[in-house]
């Protein structure tokens, strides 16, 4: 305060502030002010018994707070995280207790398995009702205990603030994670003095980010500069950690070839000079390749999950690893490093670029060409090109990338057809990637989408679905119907579980058990639900309707009939090093 | 996570991962929150490992949680279960040690008819050989207490059994670090904003000679 002296009025005025702040609310406001000061702008959610004060609530907060009412818990949670993705911020999620809670298990899994930031708010039965088997009640602070980076159970009101504060903190910073708030509804009524909402910035037993230790930085240095063949293989952590500038100028000052993950896809663009591809089962060939060529290792905001390993004790093994993550756990996990940088790679990558030397590799990038060059003539020229027979996933793929530019956020389901778009899609932008990558959770796409749209309204959101992941979660279409979400939906109908078929045909001697999958109309469905759409089934109709979809305003559903026993290739079999990954 | 002066050499292939299992020590300490014996549990569950003894209790710092596993595995299993602990939002810091790093004890209590304890037994030398003593004696029953190493307890089950021993428990393991200087000093550092090398995660490098060569 500027003046020493307070005069009579502006002491009134602040015992006036002070009575305010001091204000009687319920439980159910306290929770909305703390979203609010979170910066939340829309919720994903549906009501029900035990959350019900919380919607009487919201409905006084409609013009701050959008609540978008899906059709199924689980379409919510994956909503929330398709905006989590998109927009970088915290995917906020509303449900009931019971069958409302259980049904964001699988949301929760996904989230905890891929890092994504939600905040799930769930009802519970009144606090005297705890352990009676009272209606719609589960314990759902122990079902989601393992799915969830954090959960706590809110019995009191006056607790609401603090828990949200810790809520928020927990699920943003450090490595993201997926925290579930349990309510009773007897602390969503009660009125308590509401004291304002701080933001926490500090839990004394949580410590988001590891000391970053310059030594480790030198060594890692060193090790990179006497590299003949270096190779960086990042992951989600580049994106979760907004340090895509940071990796870009590294990846460029080393001159050192460059692939990604499946979530790490976008984080610099897909036609990035350096930018050598895809890596893990299906991934491209050089890279899974070379991993057992190069010799330093350097490993970005990535966990070595097996799809991308293979088998682990023919992985790397003559490179020395450097591993830069914000998670402590990760380092030696799976793969033993040489040099642990721990720490968010926003500040570890420009402390390492510094001290690399700038170089040129040719011949060790033209290794990676050569490999390319094999891949093309063996694969993705007649998968992106087919001039004859039925369609391709990847010509689609490859038509869209003409079309948007590689401009597009692309949200994926399971399978073959995640495969086949996240090998081919072009993206310019970070966070235009959003697949369920941990957890492969079929019916994940549409309502992520959903999710997708509203964390970055301004882009194009185009959800590729197989004709088995749609079909899990296609209720959704009334969510997308009643808000006239604009998403573009491009169903892959291959008529199978492709990717069942794909390993029954390889591994099981062409015994399809249970992966014919016969499918609805989905266009009748589509209109059944008032949103547009059309049937492919020629080639020659294939690029005028996918620009049609795409200039159609609002939500429209391309349903494509591909060809029925494609195979993705290449593929690292299961149990295979990634050097012995297949080319047909 | 940290490993002070634990006598296992360090781990240094895959190969080590299988064998050379034996019996850790790992200490926890947590916030005193619900839930949280549930979630330290289920990281041992979820990849199916049992856990010999559990012992939790309050620390000598108020607030504070301390907890006592024993788990039988080998080092570099340990390690990773003690990072993903660690990384649990209400745990403070983990240590593990083998037995030899630690002075532990278990307690045990026996209880034995009065009149056959009374009539055919010494009680005063059962008592003094086996570092026992009579907690409460009744007309109808004794309880008898010893406290030391698993041998030692089992011993005077071994030596009650013959003479009716009617009831028997024995605790969880509380384990004293030999070479600690306690938590007091760590917590203030993990009050601090900015904490310090002592509160530094999953800290397995100060050897660090061990891991990195060029």
């Amino acid at each position: 305060m500027e003046t020493q002296t307070i005069g009579k009025q502006e002491v009134n005025e602040v015992e006036a502030v002070a009575a305010k702040s001091f204000e009687e609310v319920s439980g159910s406001v306290a929770l909305l002010e703390a979203l609010i000061v979170e910066g939340v702008d829309t919720i994903f959610g549906y009501p029900g018994g035990a959350i019900m004060p919380i919607y009487d609530a919201l409905y006084d907060y409609h013009e701050k707070l959008t609540h978008i009412l899906v059709r199924h818990e689980q379409g919510g949670i994956h909503a929330g995280q398709g905006y989590a993705r998109t927009s970088g911020k915290v995917g906020v999620v509303f449900a009931t207790s019971g069958p409302g809670a259980t049904n964001l298990v699988t949301g929760l899994a996904d989230a905890q398995i891929d890092s994504t930031p939600l905040v799930c708010i769930t009802g519970q039965v009144f606090a005297h009702l705890l352990g009676t088997d009272a209606f719609q009640e589960t314990d759902v602070i122990n079902i989601t205990t393992p799915v969830t980076k954090w959960n706590y159970q809110v019995t009191d009101a006056n607790e609401i603030p603090e828990v949200l504060a810790k809520a928020f903190y927990i699920a943003k910073t450090g490595r993201p994670g997926p925290v579930l708030i349990d309510i009773t509804k007897n602390a969503q009524i009660q009125k308590f003095k509401y004291k304002g909402y701080t933001p926490c910035n500090h839990i004394r037993s949580y410590r988001p980010k590891p000391i970053v230790r310059p030594q480790y930085i030198q060594q890692a240095a060193d090790l990179i500069n006497q590299a003949k063949k270096p190779f960086i293989i990042w992951g989600q952590g580049v994106i979760l950690g907004s340090a895509e500038a940071e990796f870009k100028a590294f990846v460029e000052k080393s001159g050192i070839p460059a692939a990604w993950t499946i979530l790490g896809a976008g984080a610099i663009p897909t036609n990035h000079p350096l930018n050598v591809g895809m890596l893990g089962m299906h991934g491209n060939y050089g890279p899974n390749v070379l991993t057992n060529e190069c010799d330093v290792l350097i490993a970005i905001g990535m966990r070595f999950d097996d799809r991308v390993t293979g088998r682990l004790d023919k992985y790397a093994r003559q490179a020395k690893v450097i591993h830069l993550d914000i998670d402590p756990a990760e380092i030696d996990k799976n793969v033993k490093t040489t040099v642990p940088v721990w720490g968010d790679c926003k500040e570890t990558l420009p402390l390492l670029t510094e001290l690399v030397e700038q170089k040129v590799l040719t011949e060790w990038h033209n290794l990676f060409k050569d490999y390319t060059q094999k891949e093309v003539d063996a694969v993705i020229q007649k998968e992106l090109n087919p001039e004859t027979g039925e369609m391709t996933m990847g010509e689609v793929v490859k038509i869209l990338n003409d079309i948007t530019d590689g401009e597009a956020v692309i949200v994926t389901d399971v399978g073959q057809h995640q495969m086949v778009a996240c090998r081919y899609a072009k993206l310019n932008k970070t966070r235009s990637n959003v697949t369920s990558g941990g957890l492969g959770t079929m019916g994940f796409a549409l309502p992520a989408a959903i999710g997708a749209k509203y964390g970055t309204p301004d882009r194009e959101v185009v959800a590729i679905i197989g004709d088995g992941g749609f079909q899990m979660t296609c209720q959704e279409l009334g969510t997308i119907m009643q808000n006239n979400v604009d998403v573009k939906i491009i169903i892959l109908n291959n008529r199978f579980l492709g990717m069942v078929r794909q390993w029954q045909e390889l591994f099981n001697e062409r015994r399809y058990s249970f992966v014919d999958i016969e499918s609805p109309d989905f266009v009748a469905l589509a209109a059944a639900y008032r949103i547009p759409g059309k049937r492919v089934d020629e080639r020659e109709e294939l690029a005028t309707s996918l620009k049609h979809m795409l200039a159609t305003k609002g939500p429209y559903l391309l349903e494509v009939m591909v060809t029925k026993e494609n195979n993705v290739f290449p593929m690292v079999p299961q149990g295979c090093s990634v050097s012995e990954i297949r080319l047909k | 996570m940290s490993k002070e002066n634990s006598k296992v050499s360090p781990s240094g292939g895959d190969l080590e991962g299988a064998i050379g299992k034996q019996e850790f020590n790992i200490t926890v300490y947590t916030e005193n929150q619900i839930g949280l014996l549930n979630r330290i549990a289920i990281i041992f569950t979820r990849r199916k490992i049992n856990i010999d003894s559990l012992n939790t209790s309050p620390s000598e710092i108020e607030s504070i949680h301390r907890f006592n596993i024993v788990i039988t595995e080998s080092e570099d299993v340990v390690r990773k279960l003690c990072r993903q602990i660690e990384k649990q939002v209400e745990v403070l810091k983990v240590y593990y040690h083998t037995n030899q790093d630690v002075i532990w004890q278990e307690m045990a209590l026996y209880k034995v008819s009065t009149d056959v304890i009374a009539e055919k037994v010494s009680v005063e030398r059962l008592l003094r050989e086996n570092g026992a003593r009579a907690v409460v004696i009744r007309k109808d029953y004794t309880v008898f207490e010893t406290t030391g190493h698993r041998e030692e307890t089992d011993n005077l089950i071994a030596i009650l059994q013959p003479y009716g021993l009617i009831e028997f428990v024995r605790s969880a393991r509380v384990a004293i670090i030999k070479d600690s200087d306690g938590f007091n000093s760590k917590l203030r550092e993990f009050e601090r904003l900015e904490p310090g090398e002592d509160v530094i995660e999953n800290e397995y490098l100060n050897k660090g000679d061990k891991v990195f060569t060029m």
